[in-house]
């Protein structure tokens, strides 16, 4: 494995023996500044920290969120299999929100605020890079936590750290390193059988310097990767143990119900308190500029008196704006001429006016909601002039350093306290701020905690949406039906480039958008860019095969001539769906293939109608290539995810703007997939042994594109915008499933 | 004042009856196990037991259930077990939730176990389509074709 990072690794010796060992790779960013470019960035950089202990204890240390992916598993899974570790030896705990877990440095004082005695004393100050250039090092997104902090992290510290151990044993034993076998959180002598426990070698071990290149085990070695090891979090989710962020609590806690102004981006003006103030348990009104809150010692009291509230907000130009005005303006930004380059290739606008024949589509999405089942909230304890956090979020170290910096402290002064994400999705990603920013606020008017905790209507109306986007496509064919030509135009801002890219063998290609801007607050939303991108190329890609009269699989086969392991994951899950088989009366099948954060997925949804006509998705077949699979059951768990998160967008997912405010309030009016919709999911894993891919949200692009190509065979009728519930249907034309 | 038993434990507390039981277990009693989804009985994340029947505690003003016996998740594996001193921590529910490997981000599951637990009591071999009419609550992360098996799983054990 290349590692072409500075890089670190640190060791130290615990109080007590055992030894401490960590690993760094940094590298002075340039891209820290753009939510976007936080979750679409090639790289993290993060330490990890391995604790080994006398009694043979090992504690793994992870970096990252647990939202549900899985990676306070997967994470330890690889640091304990380079380590040679028997994973039973194992405990995990989330790294405290420090920067020391960003990037090597000490944090004076760490012991008494986590409550773990002193037993970092001593680690090497490696860093090299200030601290301002690693805010934010602790993001969780992008599909990252594995293939990053996993391969370049994790898995180099359990090797250095058993290279090290077999070096004190070896020592002991007056014999060579290369003498000494590990297996099962033992280091052996081969000859002699000879045998000592990382426990008794760790505080030796600690005095070590460690390894400047270290040697990772090939897969063949793997005794803990591959395998489909339960995830650590799932006991204390099942028993009611699980504290969320929205869990916190203590006897003096006061809770707080806020009304963030309805249109955003804009400020308010007067607030008339009624009788709120007289009712049971009611502390305080508080009036902030874009929102006022009530707080009492309930959230439920809070939540009723803010009902009796009266709010003024001021007047804004974006009052009377609708969903149809934004379209029509995105409709008239792509019709002005005024474009970047997404992509150039070739001539397409000669091989247009060449072409025996031209093809177009329009194409739209709407706004969407993250909607995470864990309500946004956020709860902030100001005292003795620090500030404390509890909250579910993706970034810890973000979300202290913006507290800190509300509340007119140094991020030092903040102490983050962690806990599982009731999902994440995007909406819990940096920038992100309106919850973190109004709970701190709030919480600095009392000296005891306070939780702001926004109603699943609030939530709906004052999130940061994936955006909507207009699309114009045309494709050109030349007097032999082959397409000579891709033309796409779309409505920016781009927040993953190259999501609109497509992998097919098109010789001319001309990809361009036009950024615009409306008051709509918008964000990174699970796969980003590539939820509407896919949608959009995979249909458009669909129409042209059925203008080239081939059947869309064999078409897709035949313009990836150049991409074997997009043909591979196209052909097997093609084959496991069934395709070019007899079908049950009424049925029909679409695929689609997206590239997406290293991993490439193809789905085959199995489509029908109802006796409602509506569409109904009986199975999504899924092959998907992500490299290898560290943890095969969490991988098969995050494409189901990926999946039915998009199924729910493909089917009803869709913000409108009404009066410059969102219409939606609630789960009745921005539908769920639930058990009655889900379709069986079958999820292949081709294992190509390149580099990992990410799983957390890849699954999720093709959805959309290939249920609506199903459509299209069912009924003839091309959808060009979701959600799938404002189009009809029916059977009266379809087209022969080829 | 309300008087009702959470997990076998008799309850009284100084609180308004139109206040839903959902905030009464959380923000009085502590017990954060039952979750807050969305306020209007729609999702299912704040799912208990009351008399042994699934309700939605986030609609359910404790007026409602004065005198009655609730089940929370925390209180589950208790209650399965009833005098049972050697019976296990989890209910049969609960282990097949870690046996399958349900929960993604968990925050619905309480509800969702709640939601299966009840129905499983009434119809023990349910078919999909009495799973799809009695199990209408949400989960984001989708873990709907692991909670199908699941149940299934239990059905034929």
């Amino acid at each position: 494995m290349k590692i072409s990072r500075r890089r670190f690794l640190l060791s130290s010796a615990l109080v007590g023996g055992g030894i401490l060992i960590g690993y760094s790779a940094l590298k002075p960013s340039k891209h820290r500044r753009a939510n976007a470019e936080l979750v679409t960035g090639e790289e993290r950089y993060v330490t990890s920290f391995i604790k080994i202990e006398p009694n043979n204890k090992i504690t793994i240390y992870v970096p990252h969120s647990e939202m549900g992916q899985g990676v306070h598993t997967s994470l330890p899974m690889m640091a304990a299999d380079e380590l040679d570790a028997a994973w039973e030896d194992i405990s995990v705990e989330q790294a405290p929100a420090i920067d020391m877990f960003a990037n090597g440095d000490l944090v004076t004082g760490f012991a008494g605020e986590f409550g773990l005695p002193g037993f970092l004393t001593g680690i090497v100050n490696a860093s090299a890079v200030t601290i301002a250039e690693l805010v934010n090092l602790q993001t969780t997104g992008g599909s990252s936590s594995v293939r990053f902090t996993g391969e370049s992290s994790m898995r180099t510290a359990g090797a250095a750290a058993r290279q090290m151990l077999v070096q004190c044993a070896a020592s002991r034993w007056g014999a060579a390193a290369d003498e000494c076998s590990t297996q099962l959180t033992y280091v052996q002598h081969n000859s002699s059988g000879r045998s000592l426990s990382y426990g008794e070698l760790a505080a030796d071990a600690a005095l070590l310097e460690p390894p400047e290149n270290v040697t990772l085990k090939d897969p063949s070695q793997f005794t803990i990767m591959g395998k489909a090891i339960s995830r650590v979090d799932i006991p204390a989710k099942v028993d009611g143990s699980a504290e969320y962020g929205i869990d916190a609590q203590s006897e003096d806690m006061l809770y707080a119900a806020i009304r963030l102004a309805p249109v955003f981006g804009t400020k308010l003006i007067s607030v008339d308190a009624g009788d709120a103030l007289s009712r049971r348990g009611v502390k305080r009104i508080i009036e902030l500029e874009d929102s006022v809150a009530v707080v009492a010692d309930s959230y439920w009291r809070a939540k009723e008196a803010l009902k009796l509230v009266k709010s003024e907000f001021e007047f804004s130009d974006a009052d009377t704006t609708s969903s149809a005005d934004l379209f029509a303006g995105f409709k008239q930004s792509l019709s002005e001429d005024d474009n970047s380059e997404a992509m150039e290739v070739g001539d397409t606008e000669a091989a247009m006016e060449s072409a025996s024949d031209v093809i177009e589509g329009n194409y739209t999405v709407p706004y969407l909601a993250h909607a995470a089942m864990e309500p946004m909230n956020c709860t902030v304890h100001i005292h003795d002039d620090i500030a404390e956090v509890w909250t579910s979020t993706q970034d810890a170290l973000g979300i202290k350093s913006r507290v800190a910096k509300i509340a007119g402290l140094s991020e030092d002064d903040a102490i983050f306290h962690h806990s599982y994400l009731g999902g994440g999705f995007g909406r819990r990603l940096p920038f992100n701020w309106n919850v973190i920013d109004h709970a701190t606020l709030i919480a600095m008017e009392f000296n005891v905690p306070v939780k702001t905790v926004m109603s699943r209507e609030d939530d709906m109306q004052q999130d940061y949406y994936r955006p909507a986007v207009a699309s114009n496509f045309k494709a050109a064919f030349d007097a032999n039906g082959m397409v000579q030509a891709w033309h796409n135009r779309f409505t920016g801002p781009v927040q993953t480039p190259g999501a609109s890219h497509i992998p097919y063998a098109i010789s001319n290609q001309s990809i361009r958008y036009v950024d615009v801007d409306t008051h709509v607050p918008i964000a990174a939303w699970r796969s980003v860019d590539h939820s509407q991108q896919t949608f959009f190329t995979e249909s458009f890609v669909d129409e042209i095969a059925h203008r080239a009269g081939k059947n869309p699989y064999q078409f897709r086969m035949e313009m990836l001539a150049n991409h074997p392991r997009h043909r591979k994951v196209l052909e097997v899950a093609a084959e496991a769906a069934g395709y070019g088989q007899n079908l049950p009366e009424g049925h029909a099948l679409g695929i689609a293939i997206q590239e997406s954060f290293g991993s490439i997925v193809a789905e085959v949804a199995e489509v029908s109608l109802d006796e409602n006509n509506r569409p109904v998705v009986h199975k999504v077949t899924c092959a998907i290539d992500c490299g290898w699979a560290v943890n095969p059951d969490t991988v098969e768990a995050q494409v189901e995810s990926g999946i039915i998160y998009g199924l729910t967008a493909a089917l009803y997912g869709e913000i409108t703007i009404e009066n410059g405010r969102v219409a939606q309030n609630n789960f009745p009016d921005y539908e769920m997939v639930r058990m009655a919709d889900a379709p069986q999911i079958d999820v292949h894993i081709v294992e190509s042994g390149e580099e990992l891919g990410g799983l957390g949200e890849p699954s999720t692009p093709p959805l959309a594109a290939a249920v609506s190509n199903g459509l299209y065979i069912l009924t003839g009728r091309r959808v060009r915008s979701l959600p799938l519930k404002n189009h009809e249907f029916s059977h009266s034309t379809p087209i022969a499933q080829v | 004042m309300a008087t009702f038993k959470v997990n076998g434990i008799e309850q009284d507390l100084d609180i308004e009856p139109q206040m839903p039981l959902l905030w009464a277990l959380r923000d009085e009693l502590g017990m954060t196990g039952t979750k807050f989804g969305c306020g209007i009985a729609s999702c299912g994340a704040c799912t208990v037991h009351v008399n042994g029947s699934a309700v939605r505690s986030c609609v359910t003003p404790v007026s409602a259930i004065e005198g009655q016996e609730i089940t929370t998740i925390e209180g589950l594996a208790m209650v399965a077990a009833g005098a049972n001193p050697s019976a296990p921590d989890l209910s049969a529910v609960q282990q097949a939730w870690i046996d399958h490997q349900v929960p993604q981000c968990g925050y619905c599951q309480s509800g969702m176990i709640m939601a299966v637990s009840s129905l499983l009591a009434t119809n023990p071999n349910p078919s999909d389509v009495d799973i799809d009419k009695s199990i209408t609550n949400v989960c984001r992360c989708g873990s709907y074709p692991r909670v199908r098996k699941a149940i299934h799983s239990l059905a034929t054990a």
